[in-house]
């Protein structure tokens, strides 16, 4: 990462790394003092560490690699001494931070990745402006990442238990993922689910597909207001779509049926069974069909072997995105369904609003791996369709 | 190339005018484009477009009244509200046979709480009505059986009012008793209705229902004693004449009892009713009876708005029933919160994201997919785990010693749960528009209004900025969009006061009932969005929207 500046003598940065050492030191000095309950001498030990940390690594340690192991491996000595596993670990961390920290100060790193030019203001300005990114990254996927751990809880909380935090094994529990694997009504629910989300996304696919086709040829009349037509079931709110289809639905007999909530969430898909196919039609280069049936092909030949291969891509994204929102949708169900069409996503609602049971933080943890899954694929498949159509992978 | 040289126009192959061929071929491709997107037109108008339409027509719609009083509203039609008089005899002779049928097919509930909407008080008069309207054809029934025992018996009135054909069709249903077989529908005899109008229709109410009502034959169900108040009605109004034309034994019966009709004394029926509850004396429910009469009503919008239809045209509500427009206006100041709140999180997100290497910044672009990709319930679920007075976040301020045990924050069940949620839950679709329109914006420029002499803020907000304000106004709008309809997550995290407008819909459709209300209110809500729609096509374009 270092870059070769050899013209310019190295300042010695001892002055500005110190006393940042010690405030880092007397945070993190603070934080671990209030967990023993001496909040004030840990920050008094947590200043003096810091600071002799910093000094020593920048003086008499120049191998990186060698003064972050040996400081995280003497935190996590010392950690395991006064408090034990759970103290190995939250040494090891800090130790690691805080070696890390004290090289980057040192060695001017923070200056890095900004021009040479940069005043002290604009690296001040741009290294908070990170900080403050980190922040917003930690907002938003800290609350997905606290419900994996807390899914394991061996008690009936919602919160991390003394044992949890202890680390020790006893605090912790398969029992609510027993409980969703047992449960009539979790496995029920699923059920449901599993029943209708493929049906539903096969409807939006195939639909979708064919009039994505069609939208993208060069002469459409209305076009701008039929795309309008296809699109408003994203665009209206779901609560409006459900009161809408539970009036109707409940007119044609269709309420509180299978074929009620697959129809239902077949519409709901279609919007992004369009956006996304289009989106891929949109780089299709006309001349090869035009090639195909040149060469003799039929239309639907044509269509299967030369288009299809080619925006299969954007076909399989846009049906994840139509599964996962009928695997996700709750308020149409809500209404439109009834008792026997009860899924996984209707379950967890009444779960929140009725009786809390902690099993829903394994299906929530059961889900975002889930969700992990479709995101790799639909990323994996958009690479994909860049690169067959010819454009370079961002 | 011969053909150049001829005269008149060119032409194809076929021998056709070039320009009509072409047309032609336009025309073919038309079609087919046409062709490939109607399937799914079609499915989308039926399962989605006709379902907001039919939301949109239950808003007005108000066919209720008409079709449980029918006979009330026709006869309340010269009835003056402004006279200061409860309507006449007539209109009460009219409301006892719709009463008494009403009672019988449980209706009468059901439109007292429609009404009850409008004029609180008049469910709780329609209820005990529909226990006393039986007594008033008691009254008759008491009357005929005593000139005759035959009216007594089903068989009378199945014979009298039902055709020939029908009566066979039945009895011979009845002797198969085969459970499966279809029963044939009730037909009129012909001619019945033109004598007697009143109980002809009556009766046909009755054979219907006994027949929808657990298979019963009418010829074998306890006649209904609203038939009997019915048939006097009819025998007061019959000429004698008339009577004749009913040939048969039956025809007998009728001319019999219509004698004897003669010598009852009159019955009262308005006495009958201001009897049953003296609420039927009271002008006001008379005149929001004939106010809601007819089929089409503004009364739910009215109501939406917190407005009523009073004596002096429209006026606001009582202030103890105006919520709706303070609802809205509180939909509205969230929505507008929440999306400030993304896109000032989302703003510095998406400038660095759109000014890093683009392998780095594909690695963290997996951060704000992730919970894009995240079922909706289970990032809900976290921030009730995370507010909760016992939750995450609470534990840890005590345990760093900020606030005390006993002084737990409240974070959820209000504002701020709802809030801090939906900015979660909404930051990604500000961040992706955001980011395509700034990875756009070439970096250069920002360095040539430096190397001009501008300070990092002039060269920030008179340079970078306007170039970045469609991507805010499309990230804007559509988070904007979004959270004025969301109902799922302020329903859990939201309480009393941190709930939307679709709350109260969710409300009004599954816990009150008073589905017009909800219509109405839906109504509102999606011009509102549609709004917001147009002005969103107009500076993105729809065709533009782009996922993950």
């Amino acid at each position: 990462m270092s870059i070769a500046r050899p013209e310019i003598p190295t300042p010695s940065l001892m002055g500005f790394t110190l006393p940042i050492m010690a405030i880092a030191g007397a945070f993190t000095g603070y934080v671990v003092g209030t967990a023993h309950g001496t909040p004030v001498p840990g920050v008094v030990i947590g200043i003096v560490v810091a600071v002799a940390l910093g000094y020593v690594l920048a003086q008499f340690v120049p191998d990186r690699r060698i003064g972050r192991l040996g400081t995280a491996a003497l935190a996590g000595i010392t950690g395991m001494a006064l408090v034990g596993t759970s103290g190995l670990i939250a040494g090891i961390l800090i130790g690691l931070v805080l070696s890390w920290f004290a090289y980057w100060l040192s060695s001017g790193d923070y200056r890095a990745s900004v021009p040479v030019y940069a005043t002290a203001g604009d690296v001040l300005w741009h290294n908070s402006f990170k900080f403050v990114c980190g922040l917003i990254f930690f907002f938003l996927i800290a609350p997905i990442v606290v419900v994996l751990p807390l899914s394991f809880n061996a008690e009936n909380f919602f919160t991390f238990t003394p044992k949890m935090l202890a680390l020790d094994p006893e605090g912790y529990s398969l029992k609510h993922y027993r409980d969703f694997f047992t449960n009539s009504d979790w496995q029920g629910a699923l059920w449901n689910s599993i029943r209708i989300a493929p049906v539903a996304t096969l409807l939006s696919v195939s639909f979708g597909t064919l009039a994505a086709i069609g939208l993208s040829q060069s002469h459409v009349p209305f076009r701008r207001a039929i795309m309008a037509i296809l699109i408003s079931p994203m665009i209206v709110p779901l609560i409006i779509s459900a009161a809408g289809m539970y009036f109707f639905y409940s007119r044609i007999g269709l309420q509180g049926t299978y074929w009620g909530v697959v129809l239902a969430h077949a519409a709901l898909g279609i919007p992004f069974v369009i956006i996304t196919v289009t989106a891929t039609l949109v780089g299709f280069d006309r001349s090869l069909t035009r090639a195909a049936a040149n060469m003799g092909a039929g239309p639907i030949r044509t269509f299967f072997k030369v288009q299809m291969p080619l925006i299969l891509p954007g076909v399989i994204s846009g049906a994840l995105f139509a599964f996962i929102t009928s695997f996700d949708e709750v308020v149409v169900v809500l209404f439109v369904g009834s008792a026997g069409q009860k899924t996984l996503p209707w379950q967890m609602f009444t779960g929140l609003r009725e009786q809390i049971s902690p099993t829903i933080l394994a299906v929530a943890a059961i889900l975002v791996a889930f969700s992990i899954i479709l995101l790799t694929t639909v990323e994996i498949l958009r690479r994909r369709s860049e690169r067959l159509r010819g454009m370079s992978p961002s | 190339m011969s053909d150049i040289t001829e005269a008149g126009p060119m032409r194809a192959a076929d021998g056709t005018p070039l320009k009509k061929s072409l047309a032609r071929a336009l025309r073919r491709q038309k079609l087919r484009a046409l062709a490939l997107i109607a399937p799914l037109l079609i499915f989308i108008l039926v399962t989605f477009i006709a379902p907001i339409a039919d939301m949109l027509f239950r808003s007005v719609e108000n066919q209720i009244v008409r079709d449980t009083l029918p006979r009330t509203v026709a006869a309340l039609k010269d009835w003056d509200a402004a006279s200061g008089e409860v309507p006449g005899e007539p209109v009460f002779a009219g409301l006892a046979v719709d009463f008494q049928i009403a009672a019988e097919l449980k209706n009468h509930t059901k439109l007292g709480s429609r009404l009850n909407y409008e004029n609180p008080g008049i469910s709780s008069l329609f209820r005990k009505t529909g226990r006393g309207a039986e007594d008033i054809g008691k009254t008759f029934m008491d009357r005929f059986v005593d000139v005759n025992e035959a009216w007594k018996k089903s068989g009378t009135w199945a014979t009298l009012f039902g055709d020939d054909k029908w009566l066979a069709d039945q009895a011979a249903w009845a002797a198969a008793k085969d459970k499966d077989a279809k029963e044939p529908p009730f037909k009129l005899r012909e001619g019945v209705a033109d004598v007697l109008p009143v109980t002809a229709s009556t009766y046909r109410t009755f054979a219907r229902a006994a027949q929808q009502d657990g298979r019963k034959s009418p010829v074998d169900t306890k006649p209904w004693p609203v038939l009997f108040t019915a048939l006097g009605q009819d025998l007061a109004n019959a000429s004698p004449e008339s009577l004749g034309a009913l040939g048969g034994e039956n025809g007998a019966l009728v001319q019999e009892v219509a004698t004897a009709v003669q010598g009852f004394e009159t019955f009262g029926y308005r006495d009958a009713f201001l009897d049953i509850d003296k609420g039927w004396g009271d002008l006001d429910k008379w005149e929001t009876i004939k106010a809601y009469s007819p089929p089409y009503t503004p009364g739910y919008f009215l109501n939406a708005a917190d407005l009523e239809k009073g004596p002096d045209g429209i006026q606001a509500r009582p202030e103890q029933q105006r919520i709706y427009v303070t609802l809205f206006i509180r939909t509205m100041w969230m929505s507008m919160l929440i999306t400030f709140s993304c896109l000032l999180l989302g703003y510095p997100v998406a400038w660095l994201l759109a000014n890093l290497r683009s392998s780095t910044a594909n690695l963290l672009m997996i951060l704000v997919l992730l919970p894009f990709w995240t079922s909706l319930l289970v990032r809900t679920s976290a921030w009730k785990v995370l507010l909760q007075q016992q939750g995450v976040i609470n534990d840890v301020l005590v345990w760093l010693g900020l606030i005390d045990d006993a002084n737990r924050l409240i974070m959820i069940n209000n504002q701020f749960g709802t809030i801090t949620a939906m900015t979660h839950i909404l930051l990604p679709f500000m961040i992706l528009p955001l980011y395509s329109v700034m990875k756009t914006i070439p970096p250069s420029y920002l360095r040539a209004a430096k190397s001009l002499g501008a300070t990092n803020w002039t060269a920030f907000w008179r340079v970078y900025f306007p170039q970045s304000v469609p991507g805010i106004g499309a990230g804007s709008i559509l988070v904007f969009i979004l959270s004025i309809g969301y109902y799922i997550t302020p329903e859990i995290v939201g309480g009393t006061r941190g709930v939307f407008i679709s709350n109260r819909i969710a409300y009004h459709i599954s816990s009150s009932l008073n589905w017009g209300l909800a219509a109405a209110l839906g109504t509102i809500l999606l011009a509102l969005v549609l709004l917001l729609y147009y002005v969103y096509d107009k500076i993105v374009g729809i065709d533009n929207v782009k996922l993950g």
